[in-house]
């Protein structure tokens, strides 16, 4: 069991800044997911911390040691690889026996670990068979159950489960997450699939073009996303923009474009003071939005045309066209609208988000 | 398979086919039937009534028991398999670690070392054995197995590394790498995952290591010059065609008798042809 403390690290190639000075510090016993699109540096990360790419810039700790020039085997960590990288001339039981024999454990010591292994991952019947004879979800637990005998003091996963179909995914990633529960090891999962992210990280990190733009609990880069990037990124479906513009309005502030006017949330007038006349993006998510029903005020309200209603049973989700900017809104599954339709769209002004229209950050009360 | 009318699939399949299987076949079968061809047959002129060019109905075993007794065919035999075992290995054991250095450490020119290896490949024998017999003479190696040993790897390295390196890259690198976050250092990582998977390439490559230099002829021709250490190649021409003199008999069966062993280790290995790589990573 150990800490992680990534700081200040870059990773130069040839030609290619990929990691650009990041900084992470993991607690004992956390589970911290990466997640972003591909080239974001989020692996480079990763085979950082693992030993498996040197460090061009900066420090990485695990415990107390520095381990910028340690080789992997001397880190004591284990990594899950997305393709499995199970040896395919070695048996299942031989498979996660080698590390404890190159590690020189004995060998009744070796068959309780991966025994209880196996046990713990529902493959006891396969120690005998080659990793080809077993289906997609088994080799994934040959390949946890590699990791996890050798009772590391840091899981590294790289993407895990994009091997894996749909449903499997789902499961896996249910098990993955009770495997973290009780063994309690610290863990360091990538993924660039947000909602593997969301659900399985005790903190989320999002990163973007080797920069980290968030970290923080699921609910909080949900709730409260530090710029628009993070907005749009977290949440299935994306939080919807519209570019405005800000004005004073009397007392209050009023955004607008050419298809909406909206007044700005009391809570928000504040911090939007300096933005008075300088564009700025609205964001809102589409569980946030819907059909007016006259109770509440008008300018928490704007005008939205229908083109294309998709029934999802539990609701329904509109795709609608609101000037410039298409956008999405869940809405009761009762409703009843047709394509083509002009419909008034109200939004919860707590749950508004703006960004400055420049810099992408959040302006926040 | 062709689908459609019967004629169809005799027209385009079944007919070319048996052609080209003809085509391929027939200098063994040719090699074969002179083997036990007895020698009044063999010299029979074609406009002779009883001309049976591709059947005989007197079987013998003269030419084979005339190779054994009458030329050295035995130590040739044994010359061959001694120097086309030897120079394999060799070739083989650098071939690996050079195929496995090029494909997966990063070193300077790494990539051009690579082409350069394979330019040495292109180089042809015919020209190669010139400055080549100059240095078996200079380390007086001339007329010892030795010169042929040491000299079949500057065909067979470069072969042998280039395939290697090509089979190397297939691996994918995430096994090395769990290797090594496994414990392994780099020797053990290659020791104890990367060649044992790689043993269909290793094999394919030791036999067509193995064969290039069975077959080898014009450096054997042009080093060894003593009949007791030829080479079966070089041995079966220059002791049984004198002059324009040509033993028919001797020569196939010598032919017949050298594809055996080769013939032999193919059929050994074929299976290991079949890759075992499938089912190693990827779902």
């Amino acid at each position: 069991m150990a800490t992680v403390s990534i700081r200040g690290v870059h990773k130069r190639y040839d030609d290619f800044h990929a990691v650009k000075g990041v900084s992470l510090e993991i607690k004992d016993k956390e589970f911290v997911v990466l997640v972003g699109p591909s080239g974001c540096g989020k692996t480079t990360t990763l085979r950082m911390v693992a030993g498996l790419e040197t460090i061009t810039e900066g420090t990485i700790l695990i415990g107390d040691t520095v381990v910028n020039e340690l080789p992997p085997m001397d880190r004591d960590i284990a990594m899950v690889f997305q393709n499995y990288a199970l040896y395919p001339h070695m048996s299942v039981y031989d498979n996660m026996a080698f590390g404890l024999k190159m590690r020189k454990f004995d060998k009744a010591e070796i068959k309780r670990r991966v025994t209880e292994a196996a046990d713990i991952l529902g493959i006891k019947d396969h120690l005998h068979r080659k990793p080809r004879q077993l289906s997609g979800g088994q080799r994934q637990r040959v390949a946890l159950g590699r990791a996890i005998v050798r009772n590391p003091q840091v899981f590294l996963f790289d993407e895990p489960l994009s091997n894996l179909d749909a449903k499997l995914r789902v499961q896996m990633r249910v098990e993955l997450k009770k495997l973290h529960q009780r063994l309690g090891t610290t863990a360091v999962y990538v993924t660039h699939d947000q909602v593997e992210a969301m659900t399985l990280g005790d903190r989320v990190v999002v990163m973007k073009d080797g920069l980290i733009q968030q970290v923080g609990e699921p609910l909080e880069l949900y709730n409260h996303p530090a710029n628009k990037y993070v907005g749009g990124f977290i949440g299935s479906p994306a939080m919807n923009f519209a570019d405005v513009t800000i004005a004073q309005n009397g007392s209050g502030l009023i955004a607008s474009n050419s298809a909406m006017n909206i007044g700005v949330p009391e809570h928000l007038a504040a911090p939007l003071g300096p933005h008075v006349g300088r564009p700025a993006t609205f964001g809102i998510r589409p569980e946030d939005l819907r059909l007016a029903d006259g109770s509440e005020p008008a300018h928490h309200t704007f005008e939205a045309v229908v083109e294309v209603a998709e029934q999802l049973g539990s609701e329904i989700l509109l795709d609608v066209s609101c000037g410039p900017s298409s956008m999405v809104a869940s809405v009761d599954p009762t409703v009843r609208v047709k394509p083509g339709e002009k419909i008034r769209l109200a939004f919860n002004p707590h749950r508004a988000h703006f960004f400055d229209g420049k810099t992408e950050m959040a302006v926040r009360g | 398979m062709i689908e459609g009318a019967i004629w169809r699939r005799w027209v385009f399949f079944y007919i070319p086919l048996a052609l080209f299987l003809i085509f391929l076949l027939f200098p063994f079968y040719w090699m074969l039937i002179t083997t036990f061809r007895p020698d009044g047959e063999l010299y029979r002129p074609w406009r002779a009534a009883n001309y049976t060019p591709f059947w005989t109905w007197n079987p013998t075993l003269d030419h084979i028991k005339y190779l054994f007794r009458e030329t050295m065919f035995a130590t040739w035999l044994w010359n061959t398999m001694f120097i086309a075992t030897a120079s394999t290995i060799i070739s083989l054991i650098c071939g690996v670690l050079a195929g496995y250095a090029l494909a997966r450490l990063n070193f300077p020119f790494a990539g051009s070392l690579g082409t350069g290896i394979f330019i040495t490949y292109l180089v042809p024998q015919t020209l190669l054995f010139i400055p080549l017999s100059e240095i078996i003479r200079n380390y007086k190696l001339g007329d010892t197995p030795w010169s042929l040993i040491l000299t079949y790897p500057t065909f067979l390295i470069p072969f042998c590394t280039w395939l290697m390196m090509g089979y190397f890259k297939a691996v994918p690198k995430e096994l090395e790498e769990c290797a090594r976050i496994d414990g392994a250092s780099r020797w053990q990582a290659m020791l104890y995952i990367i060649i044992p998977v790689a043993i269909p390439g290793i094999l394919s490559a030791g036999i067509f290591a193995f064969t290039l230099s069975w077959n080898e002829f014009i450096y054997a021709l042009v080093f060894l010059s003593s009949p007791e250490q030829k080479t079966v190649p070089v041995g079966v021409v220059s002791e049984l065609i004198r002059g324009d003199v040509f033993f028919w008999g001797p020569l196939m069966a010598g032919a017949l008798l050298g594809s055996i062993p080769v013939a032999i280790a193919y059929s050994f290995f074929v299976e290991h042809y079949v890759s075992g790589l499938t089912g190693s990573v990827k779902g």
